[in-house]
């Protein structure tokens, strides 16, 4: 009763009731700026992509395409050859796209169903279990959190160098691979609200925590950790700076790395923008589809940061 | 004497666990001091990743900033060489300013922006559609925002430039100009943070209970003076959270300036990050490098320190 009362009152304000206002006009009108500040961009990488190198200069703000065509794409996804490239105005530079493609499924992939399996097994152990010392070590977890990634990168680079992983698919994988500070964190924040009674009734049935972790726990958890299997998946497909230290060679570079390896390719003065525009938007795509499938689920949990 | 006791009443020795204990909590009957090493079990995998990547590295790093250490060979101590010579470093001291122009602008423009956009979304539109749009930047990579971005703020043919001159303005080599490329890279940072930002922000607006502005409303208070007196101090946890992601995420700025300008013109997005990478990994020279990363992470936990500290971010006027 009391929840219900204090959620109606805390709930929907709405201080513009009147049928209209200059003032909601105004705040309408700037909201659909910023709306349209974050969303267009992405239609003029669209736009440059369907259009010719050879075209873009003379239509440099034509809304539509200039010379539609997919000739961009097809260079992408290596469809074209060198010559016909450079007659549409590309720089001949080429991308080996399945194969980066592969490697950021791989990398992302593996980190993430990893990171997210380690990381729960430890906030079972930070919420649901008591021991001694139990705090302290989380607070060791957290503090972790502070330390910049450019400062472990140095070390952690020296020691997959030394393990001769360099370039290869395990060397980028491992830092990332037996938990996140912050995947526990956010796991132990769910289970720390979980009911007990479901884990008990289980308890004097005789199950061992292992079973209570995989069949009551997990299972219940199934929402949290699909929305930080989601975050941790993008937060890895577009990650830099490891990829770049690390997976230099053709068999270990990922997506990030390979624009940015593409975009330095094309000869000063010439850049072959829309074949990097086409690159930039198929490297995308897979966080567009994961965002247009579960976008709800994503925006919702960006109020969860640990402020109530 | 009182295991004997309780040897010898066996109603007793039921009972005395119980009592030593907090009441309320029933699981506590099922649970004694086993927990540990089951805990362990449990904790294992994450430990072996805290220790290999986290602890060990941070040491190592820390002992590597004393040391002389091309890969080659091995590490060869030199005491404090490296900090005197960072002292003396003016690219260290022009990459400490230009990361610091950097962060000052995306911390002014990324939460002026943001709260903006938050009380506009708590007060006109709180559609999940709306606030899916404004997010999208952010689900973005660096490096995807940085080349979108290359390509429209390009001075022959970007779209940007075309507007500029229609209005009658000059072009503006964005990324070509000295005086332009910093606060390019931070606007580069703001359009991707901006609405992530905001919803953090707007998060914390909701929580705010209307009662008070009820209350404040009663009492005849003007808008700004409610936003003045009322929602930006009720705001402050969030805001200081938000300060303190903002500026530690701009201390680090690397993937789009490494992608864009590299470092140039001349210095002048020569970012600490950028500085550090091509310190160790372009010239090889780690022990240097691995100082320079000792001084970021130490401006950035004083940094975090003093926000939480004289903000006092963890309490809020709420309870």
């Amino acid at each position: 009763m009391t929840t219900f009362t204090s959620r109606t009152s805390a709930g929907r304000r709405r201080p513009f009731s009147r049928p209209f206002s200059w003032r909601r006009a105004i705040a309408l009108t700037l909201l659909g700026l910023a709306i349209a500040v974050s969303i267009l961009p992405f239609y003029w990488v669209l736009r440059t992509a369907l259009s010719t190198n050879g075209s873009l200069a003379a239509n440099s703000a034509n809304l539509l395409p200039a010379d539609f065509n997919l000739g961009a794409f097809k260079r992408v996804f290596g469809l074209q050859s060198a010559s016909e490239a450079i007659a549409e105005g590309g720089s001949g530079a080429s991308i080996n796209f399945w194969q980066y493609l592969w490697n950021s499924l791989l990398f992302s992939g593996i980190t993430t169903a990893c990171a997210v399996f380690f990381s729960s097994m430890a906030a079972y152990a930070f919420s649901r279990l008591r021991w001694k010392g139990r705090d302290a070590v989380f607070s060791l977890f957290l503090a972790t959190m502070l330390v910049p990634p450019i400062f472990t990168a140095l070390p952690n680079f020296l020691l997959i160098k030394n393990l001769g992983l360099l370039n290869s698919m395990l060397g980028l994988v491992l830092p990332y691979l037996f938990m996140t500070p912050f995947a526990i964190f956010f796991m132990r924040q769910f289970f720390l609200n979980m009911s007990r009674e479901v884990e008990e009734a289980a308890m004097l049935d005789g199950a061992k925590h292992w079973r209570i972790f995989f069949q009551i726990i997990m299972p219940n958890a199934a929402a949290p950790i699909a929305t930080l299997a989601l975050l941790t998946f993008m937060g890895q497909w577009n990650e830099y700076f490891w990829p770049l230290l690390v997976g230099t060679s053709e068999e270990s570079r990922v997506l990030t790395v390979g624009l940015g390896v593409f975009k330095s390719q094309s000869p000063q003065g010439a850049p072959d923008w829309s074949g990097l525009m086409a690159a930039t938007l198929v490297s995308a795509t897979p966080v567009l589809i994961l965002f247009a499938i579960f976008g709800k689920r994503i925006v919702n949990s960006i109020g969860f940061n640990g402020t109530k | 004497m009182t295991t004997l006791t309780k040897q010898a009443d066996p109603g007793l020795s039921a009972k005395a666990p119980r009592k030593s204990r907090k009441p309320g909590r029933p699981s506590d009957r099922f649970r004694g001091i086993g927990d540990l090493k089951i805990a362990l079990f449990f904790i294992a995998p994450a430990m072996v990743g805290l220790i290999l990547f986290y602890l060990v590295p941070t040491i190592r790093g820390i002992y590597l900033s004393f040391t002389e250490y091309s890969i080659l060979g091995d590490p060869e101590w030199i005491e404090t060489k490296n900090y005197e010579r960072i002292a003396k470093d003016p690219l260290f001291w022009n990459a400490l300013g230009v990361t610091g122009e950097y962060v000052v602008i995306n911390i002014v423009l990324q939460t002026a922006l943001a709260l903006g956009l938050a009380i506009l979304m708590h007060r006109v539109a709180r559609s999940t559609l709306i606030r899916g749009a404004l997010l999208m930047p952010y689900l973005m990579a660096n490096v995807i925002a940085a080349l979108l971005w290359f390509w429209m703020l390009d001075y022959q043919i970007g779209i940007i430039n075309q507007i500029i001159e229609w209005t009658g303005l000059p072009r503006v080599a964005f990324f070509g100009s000295e005086q332009w490329a910093i606060p390019t890279q931070a606007l580069i940072n703001t359009w991707r943070h901006m609405g992530y930002t905001a919803l953090l922000i707007f998060a914390g607006l909701q929580a705010i209970p209307s009662s008070v502005y009820e209350a404040a409303s009663i009492d005849g208070s003007k808008a700004m003076t409610t936003f003045w007196r009322i929602t930006l101090p009720l705001l402050r946890p969030v805001l200081v959270l938000v300060l303190v992601v903002t500026v530690i995420g701009s201390f680090q700025v690397f993937d789009t300036v490494a992608v864009t300008t590299a470092g140039g013109p001349v210095n002048a997005t020569r970012v600490l990050q950028f500085y550090i990478y091509q310190r160790a990994f372009n010239e090889q020279d780690f022990g240097y490098g691995s100082a320079l990363a000792v001084i970021l992470f130490l401006i950035l936990a004083i940094v975090a320190f003093i926000q939480m500290k004289f903000l006092r971010g963890n309490q809020s006027d709420l309870d």
